[in-house]
């Protein structure tokens, strides 16, 4: 007869594995383990104080939606925002999601359209750019997270992003040895001039661990993919990561954790070179290395060019 | 049992009872990036999955860096 596996902490059935641990646990369980987890990372690196005022970016995912939950849970004064980034059906139903889950707790969501306010998306702004679309979105979502939280006086900015996608922007960065890149992963990056403090506290949970998180919890997040972020190296990076951790559970923590804790050190001085050298945009005033700021360059770009929709953009990179 | 996946969105049929690992193996899934939901609740990697189940095979890899 088959014996079902029980929880480490109660010994009640589980309802997950997680290898890394060595264990099982039961949702109750799970649910103290991530809070354990993001508890500690908090403390660990000093991400955040009871009294910041935090704006989460928020997609409608289960990371952007996972931490914001956490957080409050966690008691923290949190809100969110959302940027419209007009990728098709993918970015109305992505909103739908967001505003779900904040109308389901009373918490504030700011909203900001790309196209209503800045007049152009991202399909258009990869054609008109011959940027790829993840590097135009990245772009984009950095320079509004950012300008959010300094205009409207927030003193942190809160990211979802998870162990994985640490690990695998560590691997990507490595792989081509950007030292400047290396310098900047870390899960707090503190506040200075036209920049906001900017804290990652799911580091120590992998994308696996926040999707059970939202599943446990009911949260109904987006679960398709955005259609143009696929085949990106981004998704290979994890595709390796995730075939060595079957192998050898905890590699990407060891990974990423480790690299944080011994190597990034090392590189502090790279860190410190790179803030004194920026300058300020001559259109909006955000801080740039150049005259003009590379969001500023973008909109004046794609927001001359014809709308193109995602269709056209998506086709040739499945 | 029935198994719904996605990326592409399908449903398959697989005849008879597994664990959840066996399952994964069989479909060439890895379980790092993948959740099974059965009735809304997850089912760990050495859960028993009986012939009359419908499950979801979730994956939680997303692409945005």
């Amino acid at each position: 007869m088959h014996v079902p596996s029980k929880c480490r902490v109660c010994r009640e059935p589980a309802i997950i594995d997680l290898p890394r641990h060595n264990a099982n646990f039961c949702a109750e369980h799970f649910l103290e383990l991530c809070r354990r987890q993001v508890t500690k990372a908090i403390e660990q690196w000093k991400l955040l104080d009871h009294d910041d005022r935090i704006l989460v970016a928020v997609s409608g995912g289960k990371d952007s939606l996972a931490v914001w939950d956490l957080l409050i849970e966690l008691g923290y004064r949190a809100d969110g925002l959302y940027v419209g980034l007009g990728i098709g059906d993918y970015s109305d139903v992505s909103a739908d999601h967001a505003r779900a889950f904040a109308r389901s707790r009373d918490l504030h969501l700011i909203e900001i359209s790309l196209r209503g306010e800045y007049g152009y998306d991202i399909p258009t702004a990869a054609k008109a750019t011959r940027r790829v679309p993840c590097s135009a979105c990245g772009l984009s979502k950095r320079h509004l997270f950012d300008k959010a939280a300094i205009d409207r006086g927030y003193t942190a900015l809160v990211t979802g992003h998870n162990l994985d996608d640490e690990a695998a922007v560590l691997l990507g960065n490595t792989l081509r040895w950007e030292i400047d890149y290396l310098a900047r992963q870390l899960p707090l990056l503190p506040a200075r001039d036209g920049f906001p403090k900017k804290v990652k506290p799911l580091v120590r949970l992998t994308e696996r661990e926040t999707a059970a998180w939202c599943v446990v919890r009911g949260i109904d997040y987006l679960v398709d993919e955005c259609p143009m972020a696929v085949g990106n190296k981004h998704l290979h990076h994890k595709a390796t990561l995730n075939a060595i951790e079957a192998e050898s559970p905890g590699s990407k923590a060891s990974f990423y954790l480790n690299f944080v804790e011994r190597m990034a050190p090392l590189l502090a001085g790279r860190l410190a070179d790179d803030r004194e050298a920026l300058g300020t945009c001559a259109e909006c005033g955000a801080p740039t290395s150049g005259e003009v700021c590379a969001f500023c360059r973008l909109v004046t770009v794609a927001s001359a060019h014809e709308r193109v929709p995602v269709e056209l953009v998506t086709r040739g990179r499945r | 049992m029935q198994v719904h996946l996605r990326n592409p969105t399908r449903v398959i049929e697989v005849s008879g009872r597994r664990k959840v690992h066996a399952l994964l193996v069989e479909l060439g899934l890895n379980r790092e990036s993948h959740l099974v939901i059965r009735n809304g609740t997850l089912v760990p990697g050495d859960g028993e999955l009986d012939a009359d189940d419908v499950i979801e095979i979730r994956p939680v890899i997303s692409g945005g860096a």
